[in-house]
């Protein structure tokens, strides 16, 4: 059970209306410094902390259907805070705060020994193989609120939990603790232009997230809302995005099952 | 790995763990030492060359 | 030329003979320097690791190598705290080679790594939770314990054992090796169960995550186990190379066939239990996850994770060399242990195999493809690295130090010297 003060900060994406146009990928990118280089083919070596996977029923027209699938990190919490990553890490180089929800990952304390890569069945982690190189100029508008890594270090989306901590110092100023819905939104939340990602408190019944997902707390936030499945839900990994979608087919594409015979 | 490590918990998984640890360097420890200190006494005492006694 | 550096009463090659040995293998070890410092100056992106591999070559070689090198801790639990004296003729040897196996998944941690220069947080910032706190831990402080079982054989060295204070010094290390003998197994089995830990915990991974005892996964004990069972069988099918290479018989066969016999019993009951974990995996935890055990295999062409790849690790090099070693008369012909404990070896290479490549090239998520996957140059390069490194520390340590206590015995000198 939760403090009453705790917050799970976490996203409703709803599938029917992504597009696909990967502006989320964009702003994130470009709000937390992800380096990239000259050569961005071999995709399994690129950073790109949310990343969009194109689903197919797998039919042939005039019934083949896709969707599009944002995946940021998922910021599992696993049974009681231990995320698949964070258990794995030797170093604490990641840690789950019962406070916010949110996975943390420390660039200066990460050896990049990849443990955490290897657990994540997200594939949300991605490895610096390179130091970063920024064209002439861009380091100027480069992100003054995260930090940016260099090589052999992992990263992950963190929800632009360096907006949360500019929030908070704002709300402290103000003289309050708690923050208002819209104070604290993600990157990628505020680029989709379809609308399609919410961000908020899912412990906070008057987010949108929480309406749209009503996640039971009885059983490990497991979505309420028919029409919402979280990704792997089998698995236990307990995330915080929920996705929304009226299609079965990509309501299954999103776990894995026995079929029984 | 010492208790002023900002991550220690005062907590049974870390006693354990460290427990164990120490408990086997501190057995390697103490049997290094007194084989050292015993063998700079024995060789002070000139207790004798390479085959004063045989092999193992 | 170096008469005076090899041990009384056996025979060693030319100098010259034995220089250019060490300079061919040596071409091979600078290979693998060059390599090295690539990585350590460009980076990672010199290995064929990506996204999809945070764990590849490197690491199989590091869980390898450490299960072949279980020799040295069962050995000596055996001779020191069991009592199967008789042992004392081999154990030297099981030390050495846990040593050069020991010290080769150390150097290849350290390229492995992104950051070397923060390797030492793993230590200083440890997470008590995490299985790789406990492998670092437990494998540095073995890595001591053969230390401190080597030196006394360093210090044996003729020219060595004449100064006072290392021939004291290494005679009480023997005298209390028993001590040390029991804190290395204490480790070891640690170490080598958490190595299987490693993959066992990861329950956002179907194909590896297994349930326990307590906090230990299934694969934590059948790890030690194989371990223990493989370890000997290494021992034995280096034994015989040197034995090859120096054309000399070194340890009796008494000695092998004792051992031989151990390794085949713990082998076979290892095997049963592995069958066991497989099938409760594969009909209960697996499905579980939403995952049967086809799921995990893979037929495409060219393809390493056919089912042919279960079938050779638990039937071909698994049951198969297990049956070979308990029956003595199988056992006994030196062609037929050769094939057994190299079959055992393999097996046990194939285990970490897949519980270190094959999990990750399994898809989790239904919209992914399995993942592939061949090391570059440098990765193979660094993984001979300490076979090249191992087999000159052999060499050297053969050549002058006394080793194998039945050498001289074996192949008398006419004359004497």
């Amino acid at each position: 059970m939760d403090q009453p003060n705790f917050k799970k900060f976490g996203m409703v994406i709803d599938l029917d209306k992504c597009t696909g146009c990967g502006a989320c990928m964009v702003a994130c990118m470009a709000e937390n410094n992800v380096a990239f280089r000259e050569d961005e083919t071999d995709k399994m070596l690129s950073i790109s902390w949310m990343r969009i996977y194109r689903l197919t029923n797998g039919k042939a027209f005039p019934n083949s259907e896709e969707c599009f699938l944002p995946r940021p990190c998922q910021q599992c919490e696993g049974h009681h805070g231990h995320s698949p990553c964070v258990s794995v890490c030797p170093a604490t180089a990641t840690d789950y705060d019962m406070k916010t929800g949110i996975v943390s990952q420390i660039p200066t304390r990460c050896f990049g020994c990849r443990y955490c890569m290897a657990s994540c069945p997200y594939h949300v982690r991605q490895f610096n193989w390179w130091d970063p190189v920024w064209p002439e100029g861009m380091e100027r508008s480069l992100n003054p609120n995260v930090s940016v890594r260099m090589r052999g270090i992992v990263e992950k989306c963190c929800f632009c939990f360096h907006r949360y901590q500019a929030a908070m110092d704002q709300a402290y100023v103000e003289g309050r603790r708690d923050l208002e819905e819209h104070e604290y939104q993600t990157a990628c939340t505020q680029a989709c232009p379809a609308g399609a990602i919410v961000f908020g408190d899912l412990n906070n019944p008057g987010h949108t997230v929480h309406q749209l997902a009503q996640p039971d707390p009885d059983r490990e936030g497991r979505p309420r809302n028919p029409k919402a499945f979280r990704l792997l839900e089998r698995l236990g990994t307990n995330p915080k995005v929920y996705y929304l979608t009226g299609r079965d087919w990509v309501r299954k594409a999103g776990d894995n099952e026995v079929k029984k015979s | 790995m010492f208790p002023f490590s900002f991550e220690w918990i005062w907590d049974m998984s870390h006693m354990v763990f460290h427990g164990g640890l120490w408990y086997a360097l501190s057995i390697l420890g103490m049997g290094m030492t007194y084989c050292i200190i015993k063998a700079a006494y024995d060789s002070v005492k000139g207790k004798g060359g390479h085959h004063s006694h045989g092999h193992h | 030329m170096d008469s005076v550096l090899i041990p009384k009463g056996v025979e060693r090659c030319s100098i010259g003979k034995f220089a250019l040995f060490i300079a061919v293998v040596g071409a091979v070890l600078l290979w693998g320097v060059v390599a090295m410092l690539l990585i350590y100056i460009k980076g990672l992106n010199q290995t064929n690791m990506n996204n999809a591999y945070g764990f590849a070559l490197w690491i199989w070689a590091d869980l390898a190598v450490i299960a072949l090198g279980g020799g040295a801790f069962f050995t000596g639990l055996l001779r020191y705290i069991i009592g199967k004296d008789e042992l004392k003729h081999i154990i030297n040897y099981a030390v050495l080679i846990g040593f050069v196996c020991y010290s080769s998944a150390l150097l290849i941690l350290a390229i492995d790594v992104g950051q070397p220069l923060r390797a030492w947080f793993i230590f200083w910032h440890a997470n008590v939770h995490s299985m790789l706190t406990e492998v670092a831990f437990c494998l540095t402080c073995y890595f001591g314990v053969l230390t401190i079982e080597y030196l006394p054989m360093v210090f044996e060295n003729r020219q060595i054992d004449r100064v006072p204070f290392f021939h004291h010094l290494g005679h009480n290390m023997h005298a209390i090796m028993a001590i040390f003998a029991a804190t290395g197994a204490f480790l070891s089995f640690f170490h080598q169960g958490s190595l299987g830990g490693v993959t066992g915990v990861m329950f956002g991974r179907p194909f590896g995550y297994r349930t326990g005892l307590l906090i230990w996964p299934w694969t934590f004990f059948l790890y030690t186990w194989s371990a223990a069972a493989v370890g000997p069988c290494f021992t034995i099918f280096i034994t015989r190379i040197t034995e090859a290479v120096t054309r000399k018989k070194l340890v009796k066969d008494s000695v092998v066939d004792l051992l031989a016999k151990i390794a085949g019993w713990m082998l076979l009951t290892y095997i049963i239990a592995k069958i066991i974990d497989t099938w409760y995996w594969a009909a209960v935890t697996a499905p579980a996850a939403g995952f049967t055990l086809m799921d995990f295999y893979s037929n495409n062409p060219g393809s390493a994770y056919g089912l042919w790849i279960l079938i050779a690790e638990i039937g071909l090099c698994g049951v198969v060399p297990a049956i070979m070693l308990v029956t003595p008369s199988i056992r006994r012909r030196p062609a037929a242990l050769f094939v057994a404990v190299t079959l055992a070896v393999i097996g046990a290479c194939l285990n970490r195999w897949v519980m270190v490549l094959q999990v990750q090239a399994v898809p989790v998520l239904s919209f992914e493809t399995w993942f592939t996957y061949f090391p570059s140059w440098q990765e193979i390069a660094t993984t001979i690295l300490p076979v090249a490194y191992g087999i000159i520390l052999i060499a050297l340590s053969y050549r002058y130090l006394p080793i194998f206590p039945q050498e001289q015995e074996l192949n008398p000198i006419e004359g004497g010297k």
